[in-house]
């Protein structure tokens, strides 16, 4: 339609343009710029080159943030997706306690990071807390689950995966209730028993759902720093030290702005490339989608 | 919840429904008793728990942990804190991207394409890229420490811009017509016609944006240091850190005033949280 007033779109338009350039484009750039630099946030800032990463590679900080953000995040999109999976298959049936249930399941994906990470706090509790309580009376070992370096990190991706499995049981189950029933009904009439209407029926017309949840939680995963921050700080032994956190760690404790901004870039960087595998997977996943039922990811 | 009467339910497997029933009960004891040893911790004292700390049922309700949580924390203020932030945020957000959204999808000008660019270009900077810089910015200009620096950086929601501009696609040309032969103005067409048109997008995208950020952690710990304008999760997370050890029925009490309004603004509001969780993007 042709604008009223020649201005008008532009006035329209001017609020958000100006926060997005503030708030988006420009620190992006001021990130780039600023990792070029040493400065403690005191004195003033000195050039460097490309010392700062120099440094965090050197150092393994790099190497080490996206190892462990990698396990991190893997486990917490592979058994997140799994279970809600499983989870959508079994809870899609009528009647009010499936609901209840199902709203159950999703709540925590509602609920504070906080909330969630000093519950789980409490029940991971080396001494008094209900897990180890619980082991010790079957007479089996436990740890302190979030003080030892072995467990810390999956600890932490275990109670993520509590959180946000409602998140993928949810859009799972907006894939099912888009299959029609006719199809499973013609499978079952030409003799397909369950497991094999869910293999050649049910999981191909879930793929785009499929494409839709890994890639978003994956990077979500990425960004993933409450958790941190409440439960480990880091710790122990810097073995939950996930690369928001590193980024943070280095401007609040250790006042280094420049290296913070060198991490920046990089995590910047890595967020690109995985949106790239998020447009490949849905391509892909729109392409494995048989007939009239192909549709774009949700 | 997500209506469930399609699907493989209506075949009577009698194997099929009594492992349904087995995981309903399981995930049931997962999801919900969690919760449930949450609220039974808060409801302990201290001595109890020290007693026999996996024994789940307090002698009496004692609601001593809950003074303590009023006496070490000013709860109604962080609360309002919180909802006044998480108020603003969200209605800041639909206020912006109702005309932007209407420019981009029913608009002709020069730009439009650079226009739209931005934004999607901006669906992939999360807050978590942008905080070292932003922090610098707000500090340089002392709005560290401010309501300012808790709202403005996310008036403008990227995906919310792009979702109300994809919901106004749908609206036909002719309504816009018809109201400016009427004599309506822009702004009016904007907040007066098509608002009011798009009210479930814009429920759904409210909502959604009020709860994540009545609960965000990461933004109000980095950008507040003070008591005037901090928010409700950083004060429950510093409770576990405060006075001798660790008193987990405080904290749990700290964490059932913080879920608590969460929980019900999604047990009345599930239909349109559920819409801004599974049509995003």
């Amino acid at each position: 339609m042709k604008p009223r007033g020649r201005l008008h779109p532009y006035l329209m338009l001017a609020p958000t343009g100006a926060l997005l350039a503030v708030f988006f484009l420009y620190p992006l750039a001021l990130a780039a710029y600023r990792s070029l630099f040493s400065w403690d946030l005191l004195t003033p800032p000195r050039y460097v080159g490309l010392a700062n990463y120099d440094a965090l590679l050197r150092s393994g900080e790099l190497g080490g943030a996206i190892v462990r953000t990698l396990v991190y995040a893997g486990v917490v999109v592979i058994a997140s997706m799994a279970i809600g999976l499983a989870l959508a298959v079994t809870l899609n049936r009528p009647g009010r306690v499936y609901a209840f249930v199902r709203g159950a399941v999703f709540s925590a994906y509602v609920v504070s990071w906080v909330a969630v990470a000093l519950l789980w706090m409490w029940i991971l509790d080396a001494d008094a807390g209900l897990l180890s309580t619980g082991l010790r009376a079957l007479g089996l070992p436990t740890t302190a689950w979030l003080g030892d370096p072995r467990t810390a990190l999956i600890a932490l991706a275990g109670v993520s995966v509590w959180k946000i499995t409602g998140y993928a049981m949810v859009v799972f189950l907006a894939g099912l209730q888009d299959i029609p029933r006719s199809l499973h009904e013609a499978a079952a009439l030409d003799g397909a028993g369950p497991w094999r209407r869910f293999v050649h029926v049910t999981w191909p017309l879930l793929r785009p759902s499929a494409a839709f949840v890994g890639t978003t939680s994956l990077i979500l995963s990425f960004q993933a720093f409450d958790v941190v921050r409440v439960m480990t700080q880091g710790g122990p032994v810097r073995s939950t030290t996930i690369f928001v956190y590193a980024i943070y760690e280095q401007v609040f404790m250790n006042l280094r702005v420049g290296r913070a901004s060198a991490l920046t870039v990089v995590f910047f960087t890595l967020l690109l490339a995985l949106t790239g595998v998020q447009l490949w997977a849905f391509r892909l996943a729109a392409k494995g989608t048989p007939g009239e039922a192909r549709r774009g990811p949700r | 919840m997500a209506r469930a009467d399609t699907g493989p339910s209506r075949t009577p497997f009698t194997w099929g429904r009594l492992a349904s029933t087995a995981v309903l009960v399981l995930v049931a004891i997962l999801w919900l008793g969690p919760y449930a040893w949450m609220t039974l911790t808060s409801l302990r004292t201290l001595p109890e728990i020290v007693a026999a700390p996996a024994y789940p049922f307090p002698r009496t309700f004692q609601l001593g942990a809950y003074r303590e949580v009023l006496e070490a924390i000013p709860v109604a203020r962080y609360l309002l804190n919180t909802v006044v932030m998480a108020g603003l945020i969200a209605t800041l957000q639909i206020a912006l991207a109702l005309p932007a959204g209407y420019a981009l999808a029913k608009l002709h000008f020069t730009g439009k394409r650079a226009a739209f660019g931005l934004v999607m270009a901006c669906l992939l900077i999360p807050a978590q890229v942008t905080f070292v810089p932003v922090y610098t910015m707000l500090g340089a200009l002392g709005l560290v420490n401010t309501l300012g620096a808790l709202v403005l950086p996310f008036g403008v929601s990227a995906l919310g811009t792009f979702l109300v501009r994809q919901a106004l696609l749908s609206v036909p040309d002719e309504v816009i017509e018809a109201a400016r032969m009427d004599g309506a103005s822009e702004v009016y067409i904007i907040y007066g016609v098509l608002g009011p048109m798009l009210r479930p997008t814009l429920a759904a995208l409210f909502l959604f944006s009020f709860v994540f950020h009545y609960n965000d952690y990461f933004w109000p710990l980095i950008m507040t240091t003070d008591d005037h304008v901090r928010t409700l999760p950083l004060a429950v997370a510093l409770l576990r850190e405060q006075g001798t050890g660790v008193r987990w029925h405080i904290v749990m009490a700290g964490n059932v005033i913080l879920s608590l309004p969460v929980l019900a603004v999604f047990a009345a509001a599930q239909r349109h949280i559920l819409r801004a969780v599974t049509a995003r993007g």
